[in-house]
């Protein structure tokens, strides 16, 4: 109850509705007990312990479920109003979110192609709108200057953190409504993940973003909201200034946060 | 000084013993083909000639050229590539890319692998009773051609498949994030990095479809037959089937020509092959990971 008066809390200018929300693969529940809304406009972090299901919630929103074999969610997801289980054209929805995973997937493509892909997918051919949306992206992921001369080098062969960046370039040039951030900064160096928090603190006038994160002060930092998951369950979501103050409804997520977990 | 302990000279012993013994194993591979290889050109070559390969076979098949058969293995192969490749790298595609992991999905990848083991005799009679008879084709080109096309085809479906497994999933994932479909995931992406493996899938269906000679006996390729082949519908000669016409069917046969025939046999495997391995090398130097 408590969660859907949380929920009720933002439901105004809700992106994301998620109730009775739960993630299976085959017999395994991954995650379950998951009620919550994300506001428009905000950085909403979750964070976690190893396992706790982080990752699968990530996947369900932007349907990864209906292309991974054995995998399916419980409960209803809306985004902006709409039930995405009865989205038809799931590939129109995946164009509205951009994701960014932990581990960087430059595309055996190059640069420029790895960026100009999305438009492309969206049917942008002009050479110009493709030279303007790919420089746009790659600046806003604070890559252009590096890569700026060699637009034509295959992204693979970047480095672990300008792939990191590339890939955040690519998911912007979806132009997404929804930001997904899987531990985006895993394989950066501490300067470019400053530089790219400050990026995603500009991004929110744009857009809605949600960020798995195993860096609580990262959380701290740029989130508006989070929530903690453990073991498979949401155990609370809450403002993230008040949790950090502590403001919790369980010990468990104050000892987290305060880095005293066992 | 650090000293080596029994363990460590142990493990070094048997690290040498292992590299000696896969080397050894290595070249027992290599011997036989040499040898293979050796024997032909000493007793083959001097009946080689340009008129060899050029003119038609004459006096019952004891002397004159293999021109006939020559340009019959050439068209049987061509069109049971033409036939083979397509079907076979759309069924790969669907294993791989689409069909879910269900029972029925892996009973087919079952049967695949199965009609591999099929002996080629068993597909020359299947060709018999389908192509020639059923739908008609007559013994022909095209009737031995489709027969080689169903032999071969598990050959193309497991090295298709298995090229485009090697993809790593995380590029379809990232694909799929920014909404491309899986058809566009697999063009943009997943063929172009499959190819060379796909290509190499070919290159074994086209030796093995060279040498075959049971699944064209009765469905296309001839005796004798002096002239070439006006389409697909006549029948041909071949060069396999005239290896061994002459080496067991015909009486005084010269010492030298089957040496020749062979020799020229795997000549046409090997210009078939480096024609598809030189394409693969231009698309290996593109490969972008």
């Amino acid at each position: 109850m408590v969660a859907a008066v949380l929920a009720e809390s933002v439901a105004g200018d809700a992106k994301i509705v998620v109730k009775k929300f739960s993630v299976h693969y085959g017999a395994y529940t991954a995650l379950s007990g998951v009620n919550l809304a994300v506001a428009r406009n905000e950085i909403f972090s979750i964070v976690g312990p190893a396992n706790a299901g982080k990752t699968s919630f990530l996947r369900v929103l932007n349907r990864m479920d209906a292309l991974t074999s054995g995998m399916r969610y419980e409960g209803t997801v809306r985004f902006d109003g709409h039930d995405i289980r009865k989205w038809r054209n799931l590939y129109a929805l995946r164009r509205r979110i951009g994701v960014v995973f932990p581990l960087p997937v430059g595309l055996p493509l190059s640069v420029f192609d790895n960026v100009a892909m999305a438009p492309r997918l969206r049917g942008v051919r002009h050479r110009d709108e493709l030279e303007e949306i790919v420089e746009r992206c790659l600046r806003r992921a604070a890559l252009w200057g590096e890569v700026k001369d060699r637009l034509t080098a295959l992204g693979s062969l970047l480095s672990g953190g300008q792939q990191q960046r590339l890939t955040i370039a690519r998911a912007l040039s979806q132009d997404p409504e929804l930001l997904l951030l899987d531990e985006f900064s895993i394989a950066i160096d501490p300067v470019t993940t400053m530089k790219i928090e400050d990026v995603l603190l500009e991004l929110k006038k744009e857009m809605t973003i949600i960020m798995v994160t195993n860096l609580v002060q990262q959380a701290r930092r740029i989130s508006d909201r989070m929530a903690f998951f453990h073991k498979g369950r949401c155990v609370e979501v809450g403002e993230t200034a008040a949790m950090f103050d502590g403001d919790v409804r369980d010990e468990q997520t104050l000892d987290y946060l305060r880095g005293r977990f066992g | 000084m650090f000293q080596a302990t029994a363990l460590n000279r142990r493990n070094a012993r048997i690290e040498t013993g292992m590299r000696v013994a896969y080397l050894g194993m290595t070249l027992m591979l290599i011997v036989p083909v040499l040898l293979v290889l050796g024997v032909l050109i000493d007793k083959g070559a001097p009946a080689l000639s340009w008129e060899f390969l050029t003119e038609v076979p004459l006096k019952g098949m004891t002397e004159g050229g293999i021109f006939p058969a020559l340009m019959g293995t050439v068209a049987l192969v061509l069109v049971a590539l033409l036939a083979s490749v397509p079907v076979g790298v759309a069924a790969a595609i669907y294993l791989s890319e689409y069909a879910p992991n269900t029972w029925l999905t892996r009973l087919v990848n079952l049967a695949i692998i199965n009609l591999a083991g099929v002996p080629s005799i068993v597909h020359a009679l299947f060709g018999v009773g389908a192509f020639v008879m059923f739908f008609g084709f007559g013994t022909s080109i095209l009737a031995a051609s489709l027969t080689l096309a169903v032999m071969t085809l598990p050959v193309v479906i497991v090295s298709t498949r298995e090229s485009l497994r090697a993809v790593p999933q995380e590029f379809r994932e990232a694909c799929w994030t920014l909404g491309a479909t899986r058809w566009q995931t697999i063009w943009r992406i997943v063929l172009p990095n499959a190819i060379s493996g796909i290509l190499t899938g070919v290159i074994l269906e086209v030796s093995r479809t060279v040498g075959e000679t049971a699944p064209i006996m009765f469905t296309g390729a001839a005796f004798f037959l002096p002239f070439l082949p006006q389409s697909v519908f006549d029948q041909t000669m071949a060069m396999s089937l005239h290896l061994f016409v002459i080496s067991t069917q015909v009486p005084d046969v010269p010492e030298a020509l089957p040496y020749a025939v062979a020799l020229a046999l795997i000549a046409v495997v090997l210009v078939m092959n480096a024609a598809s391995i030189a394409f693969r090398v231009v698309l290996r130097r593109r490969k972008k990971w």
